[in-house]
């Protein structure tokens, strides 16, 4: 069920970010979402995009660090609350969140949230018993 | 200011009865280490020296050096030079593991230490009735026992407070009005900004003299250590393989440290050719221990680069002064009075499965060293938390700070982006250079 996301080690200093944006360009991938988690030294820069495997390949042929990380992708509704609702869910059952970033379609009436746990499928399972929509990897070449 | 002499019948001898003594003392020191210590015999063999080819000063040069990577082959009774049952006490340099090296002392070589460490603290104007706070470390390292063990011999009234806790240091400077500092330079500039910070005024304590070493530090220094404690700042040189702090000492003319002529001899030499150069050539230094029993080193590559001169000096000593070290002609790098080998985290590095791929940065700040060291990151060593990139730094300086004996901050960095010159990595960044420090 869970979606692949690209996370990529980049040094917190100006110009790294080109390399990146370039290989993901020049595979023909399009990016659906993005993050970045940045510290004095370094960035963990974080994509969905529409072909994870082919843009990996792109960024290691430019020297780029770059690991596949499942992550777990939800739908909620656009509208106040949604997100709390997820939120609490998980947090009533003890799952932790590492980090989060959401991203809204305008076609759909939704909102796209990744949430990064340590056990994805545990925290899947949960948040689909409690009526949760989920997204797959289709939806994202699809959106 | 009225010269002061600790033992003056040897620190204002002329220097032709200096010579004499020094030559007397070489011939028998190369003759009792030839019979006590294999190891140096050997060298000798190998080089077809004698100690009877030994008859004068300048004969020296036909010896074989000693060199720290002999120091550590021969760990650790390999260079003993008497029976161990004659030695009464185990120094070792700051170090580690693959690097560290042990010192044996006799009561003998204890008490020339002392009285070399004596000399320095009453050229800096300790006197009985003085109470010298030692702040530098105790334990293995020098610093600390060798402070101590001069205080005594002083008589001065010893606080043995050893490094750290610089609330406790301030409380018994205060209380107990010491009188005479002793510890690394960045130590002191540290003492003095934070009794500033406790709103005390340079007038405020009863410091006179300060006795600082184990480390590289600068006139600049110098001055706002002085300025700020309000006291004389002498500089002390030594080094474990030949005693510990003492081998040289400054005088009130605080311009160069003059070397206990009557138990080391100094040479200097191109440390790319080994030949002896004439006195006032800036070169390597190199010790010989003319009455050290236990661990008689003969030719000792101190690795410091720096100049002797022998002029007539106010203070009435006539021991030659060498100036402060300039350099090192290895790679070894003095970080808050630890000696550190590039090779040290390398082998952490390898040991903990990451590519030999970094870069060491040296700095300064606010009087105190510090050490960054860039690692470039593994592919397996990635993943997408910050936590756990922030974990791995943890894990690799708590893996060097075992190794080397000091806390790095260790910086993950992505493939390729450690700063190459001529495809050779650049391994050590040394910003202190530019605070004028000679490292």
């Amino acid at each position: 069920m869970a979606i692949k996301q690209l996370s990529i080690f980049v040094e917190n200093r100006e110009g790294t970010l080109v390399t990146v944006t370039d290989a993901i360009a020049n595979a023909g991938v399009d990016i659906r979402a993005m993050s970045v988690a940045d510290t004095q030294d370094f960035g963990i820069f974080r994509l969905i995009v529409t072909d994870p495997t082919k843009a990996k390949e792109y960024l290691e042929a430019s020297d780029c660090f770059v690991s596949i990380t499942e992550v777990v992708g939800v739908a909620v509704a656009d509208e106040p609350g949604s997100l709390a609702k997820v939120v609490r869910i998980l947090a009533d059952h003890n799952i932790n969140i590492e980090y989060m970033y959401a991203f809204i379609t305008v076609s759909k009436q939704y909102a796209f949230v990744v949430l990064r746990v340590a056990d994805n499928d545990a925290a899947e399972k949960i948040l689909c018993d409690h009526g949760i929509k989920l997204v797959e990897e289709s939806d994202i070449v699809n959106l | 200011m009225p010269n002061n002499y600790y033992q003056p019948e040897a620190e204002t001898m002329p220097v032709a009865e200096i010579k004499k003594l020094q030559e007397y003392k070489l011939i028998r020191q190369v003759r009792r280490t030839y019979e006590n210590v294999p190891y140096y015999r050997n060298l000798m063999d190998q080089k077809g020296v004698k100690p009877e080819d030994i008859r004068t000063l300048e004969d020296i040069a036909k010896l074989p050096f000693l060199s720290k990577d002999d120091l550590r082959e021969a760990y650790p009774y390999g260079l003993l030079g008497t029976d161990l049952s004659k030695c009464v006490r185990i120094q070792s340099t700051s170090g580690t593991t693959g690097k560290r090296v042990v010192a044996f002392y006799t009561q003998n070589d204890v008490d020339m230490w002392e009285d070399c460490v004596a000399r320095a603290i009453v050229a800096a104007g300790g006197t009985k009735g003085d109470v010298c706070q030692i702040a530098y470390g105790y334990g293995l390292f020098t610093g600390g026992s060798g402070l101590h063990g001069g205080s005594h011999k002083v008589g001065c009234l010893t606080l043995p407070m050893s490094s750290g806790n610089t609330e406790r240091q301030i409380q018994f400077m205060m209380d107990l009005n010491a009188t005479i500092l002793c510890c690394t330079p960045s130590y002191a500039a540290y003492i003095g900004e934070s009794l500033a910070e406790r709103g005390y005024k340079p007038e405020d304590n009863k410091l006179k003299a300060g006795i600082f070493g184990a480390e590289p530090w600068t006139e600049e220094m110098r001055r706002d250590i002085e300025k700020n404690l309000g006291i004389k700042a002498y500089d002390i040189y030594g080094l474990t393989e030949s005693s510990g702090p003492g081998v040289a000492f400054e005088c009130h003319e605080q311009n160069g440290m003059h070397i206990n002529e009557d138990h080391f001899y100094a040479e200097i030499i191109d440390p790319d050719t080994g030949e002896v150069l004439p006195e006032g050539s800036k070169g390597e230094l190199v010790f010989t221990s003319l009455d050290k029993e236990a661990f008689p080193l003969i030719r000792y590559r101190t690795r410091d680069i720096c100049v002797l001169t022998r002029e007539k000096c106010s203070c009435g000593r006539t021991f030659i002064k060498m100036t402060k070290p300039m350099g090192r002609s290895d790679d070894m790098m003095i970080i808050r009075g630890v000696n550190v080998f590039p090779s040290q985290i390398e082998a952490v590095l390898l040991k903990e499965g990451y590519a030999p791929n970094y870069q060491i940065e040296v700095d300064r700040v606010n009087n105190s060293d510090t050490l960054d060291v860039y690692v470039e990151m593994t592919s397996d060593s990635f993943s997408d938390t910050v936590k756990e990139i922030t974990k791995k730094e943890k894990k690799l300086a708590l893996a060097m700070r075992t190794m080397i004996g000091i806390s790095p901050a260790v910086h993950l960095v992505p493939a390729k982006t450690i700063a190459r010159s001529e495809g050779k990595a650049v391994r050590v960044i040394d910003k202190r250079k530019r605070l004028g420090i000679n490292i």
